[in-house]
């Protein structure tokens, strides 16, 4: 222990570069997916090119698209925006097949009973088929939660900065101690931004508290 | 785009596929090394999970363990492992090990409870045992969850099984990480493409296992198959 | 689960609580790639702030003390540093080098000239450190080198060399069985690994990658007889620690690699003065004494840099 306490200040400073690389991904995933799961739900042609392109993602090893991503979008190496760029990537992998599992699971006389009572498309999007298929949706928005976290430490093997460092640093001056650090700090960092999600859900979605306790 | 040929280039280049770290070998050992990780998870996970969905018991317990596995970060665990166990296969082994079971464990747990009730009340009533009901009715009804549980844990070692190559010669992680620290970048993007196709041919024969075991698991009903397929997506990420 | 009208109020609220966490994001996404240079504990320099100056490193626990040194001395000068520090391996940083987003940076003569050049002929110190002065790109200052090396060396454990009456590099030629070299998986393809071992020496050797730049993974595995070689650094301290050999490279297969800051045409002469100073008192064993603390007693880079500076008298 003599090493965390000579070291904090280094582990606060990592855990916040941490959590900048990986809050961005998690929200633009969501913001991403929300919309194209909807159309990949809503209409049987995109359905599969949309499931499978970003179904394809997900098995490009993550390493690699440390790299690509710079190359292809014009960022530095070891640029925020580059890791912010591929866990989005990832994130979507994953969401997009959630969200359209989520708006598909909203039932069709629902829909019809809105259209009914006068509701525009829009506010049928908004009122209806998003609330309806918010429980669903959080259930992949966490898993994303918690891989994204994980996922950020790999960008310390090309030396960007996060929690992974601890075990980079670690492995080299051999101290168990950093890298046990490392991996404590990124599991509870992914389950605090777990437990976020579902209290940004509760909040959203009161009725469901309702439901649960019935 | 550029780098991109060049990545096909080079994994044409026939020199690549000849040779001491032949890339024929190279896919091998991916391959071989991923296998026994999920084998040995599949042995592990599948009975544990099995017997928490057939008894109920241990249920919060098993939530709380994989939704845990699942936060840890393999570098870490490869690196710590390392460390304690020094180079070779047996820290990724274990790192990937880590990895693969949540998936595994959480697809044995929810196949199984996701069996209706009423089948295995019908089964015990005509007279079979609890081992009889467990193999001759749940897991044949489990199988789609099960095989689900399975793929996905095989696509993220496959994928993650590169980081192996960080403490040994092992696998498609070697040409990805010189290619990477030695800026051959269409060596490490080949390599990289050889590992997603590896994956992806992995995830079709899945698909083809796990939609057999459907239609034997459901032969006659269209309906069920909404359930399970939910199912395997709550277990599938 | 049903809609009744009593509940729309609350479904619009989720609707507008999505729509918030994607401005939300939206804003964060676009601060963090405002300024991919903005990272460390140091604030951002301030505009048109010609002193403040940027110093990096790399992801190397050695060069990170090394960029702590150079940092803390400037700021004993009253000059402001940025500091960017374990940003990775060459290929990450020396393009910001390049484009004089980074100012001063710790670097060794003869990778940095393996970097540049495609395969120097130069072997010695001074020899490497001209080359280097040549070689370097309009904009960036090669500063006077330090005593002090961290080159790569090949090691063998003190039983085997005794066993194979080991003293130099040629003297592997005489060892019987196969042997297997392990080290950083770059090493493999590069002129210090097997295939110039091979060109240099003419001796085969298998190879085996391990990430952890001769750190203790790779001094363990040469002691379980997993390798019988290894490419460790000569101001690791585990070569001492261990009671190592270092085989003597009579055939010059290394470049002399000696540390020598890098700077930008915004270090002025009174700045690289400062440096200069830093550099000299740097000896071989001196850099092997801040790596032994950093490895032995885990102490943070900042801390080790400060008792140096402090008990050279370079603080002020």
């Amino acid at each position: 222990m003599n090493w965390l306490s000579q070291n904090l200040h280094i582990v606060g400073q990592l855990l916040a570069d941490h959590l900048v690389l990986s809050i961005p991904p998690i929200l633009l995933s969501l913001i991403i997916s929300v919309p194209l799961g909807r159309l990949a739900a809503g209409s049987p042609r995109w359905r599969t090119p949309l499931l499978t392109g970003t179904g394809l993602l997900y098995a490009i090893p993550s390493l690699p698209l440390f790299i690509i991503v710079p190359a292809v979008f014009g960022f530095s190496l070891r640029s925020p925006a580059t890791m912010i760029t591929a866990l989005t990537l990832y994130g979507c992998a994953l969401l997009v097949r959630g969200a359209a599992d989520a708006f598909s699971s909203v039932p069709q006389d629902v829909r019809l009973a809105a259209a009914a009572t006068g509701h525009s498309r829009w506010g049928m999007f908004w009122k209806v088929e998003l609330p309806l298929a918010g429980p669903v949706l959080l259930s992949s928005l966490r898993v994303v939660t918690v891989s994204t976290v994980s996922l950020v430490t790999v960008g310390a093997v090309i030396g960007i900065s996060s929690l992974g460092t601890l075990f980079t640093d670690g492995f080299q001056r051999n101290i168990d101690a950093s890298i046990i650090t490392g991996i404590v700090l990124t599991v509870v960092v992914a389950f605090a931004l777990d437990a976020l999600c579902v209290l940004a859900a509760r909040w959203a979605m009161p009725w469901q508290r309702a439901v649960s306790r019935a | 785009m550029n780098l991109l040929i060049e990545a096909v280039q080079w994994l044409l280049d026939p020199v690549n596929w000849q040779g001491e770290n032949a890339l024929g070998m190279r896919i091998l050992e991916h391959l071989g090394f991923s296998a026994v990780v999920v084998l040995v998870a599949a042995a592990i996970g599948i009975p544990v999970g099995t017997l928490i969905g057939h008894t109920g018991r241990g249920r919060g317990a098993i939530i709380a363990i994989t939704g845990g596995a699942r936060a840890l970060p393999t570098l870490g665990l490869l690196t710590i492992f390392g460390l304690w166990l020094g180079i070779g296969l047996e820290a990724p082994f274990l790192a990937l090990l880590v990895l693969a079971l949540p998936p595994v464990l959480a697809g044995a747990y929810a196949g199984v409870e996701s069996v209706d009730r009423a089948t295995v009340g019908a089964a015990r009533a005509i007279g079979l045992t609890e081992r009889q009901i467990l193999t001759g009715v749940e897991l044949p009804l489990a199988a789609p969850v099960i095989i689900g549980g399975l793929r996905s844990a095989a696509l993220q070692v496959i994928s993650t099984a590169t980081l192996a190559a960080y403490i040994s010669d092992t696998g498609l992680g070697r040409p990805l990480f010189t290619g990477m620290k030695t800026q051959q970048y269409d060596m490490m993007l080949g390599a990289s493409i050889l590992v997603a196709l590896l994956a992806l041919i992995v995830e079709l024969c899945f698909q083809l296992v796990q939609s057999a075991a459907t239609r034997r698991a459901e032969p006659h009903n269209g309906h069920q198959h909404r359930a399970h397929s939910g199912a395997r997506e709550r277990i599938a990420a | 689960m049903n809609i009744t009208p009593g509940r729309t109020a609350r479904l619009r609220r989720t609707g507008l609580t999505i729509a918030a966490v994607g401005t939300a994001a939206a804003l964060l996404a676009g601060c963090s790639s405002a300024d991919p240079l903005d990272e460390g504990d140091s604030a951002p320099p301030a505009e048109g702030d010609s002193t403040t100056l940027v110093v990096g490193s790399q992801d190397y626990y050695s060069n990170e003390i090394i960029a702590e040194l150079y940092a803390q001395a400037l700021e004993a000068d009253g000059v402001r540093v940025d500091r960017q520090l374990r940003i990775g391996q060459r290929e990450v940083y020396m393009p910001e080098i390049e484009s004089g987003a980074i100012d001063l940076f710790p670097e060794y003569t003869g990778p940095l000239l393996q970097y540049w050049e495609d395969e120097p002929a130069e072997r010695t110190s001074d020899e490497v450190f001209d080359a280097l002065v040549g070689a370097a790109p309009e904009g960036l200052t090669i500063l006077e080198q330090a005593p002090a090396t961290d080159q790569d060396s090949y090691v063998v454990t003190r039983e085997f060399a005794e066993a194979n009456d080991l003293t130099t590099v040629a003297d592997l030629a005489n060892v019987e069985g196969p042997l297997t070299m392990g080290a950083n998986s770059e090493a493999e393809t590069r002129p210090n690994g097997p295939q110039g071992l091979a060109d240099v020496y003419g001796i085969e050797v298998g190879f085996t990658p391990i990430e952890d730049g001769g750190g203790p993974l790779t001094i363990q595995a040469l002691q379980d007889g997993d390798i019988q070689l290894a490419i460790v650094y000569t101001a690791d301290p585990t070569i001492a620690q261990n009671d190592l050999v270092v085989l003597e490279d009579t055939e010059g297969l290394f470049l002399a690699s000696n540390v020598v800051p890098i700077a930008s045409d915004r270090v002025d002469a009174e700045a690289q003065a400062t440096i200069d100073e830093v550099s000299a008192a740097l000896t071989a064993e001196a850099l092997i004494g801040l790596n032994r603390q950093s490895v032995e007693e885990q102490s943070p880079a900042a801390d080790i840099a400060q008792a140096w500076l402090e008990e050279q008298g370079l603080l002020g």
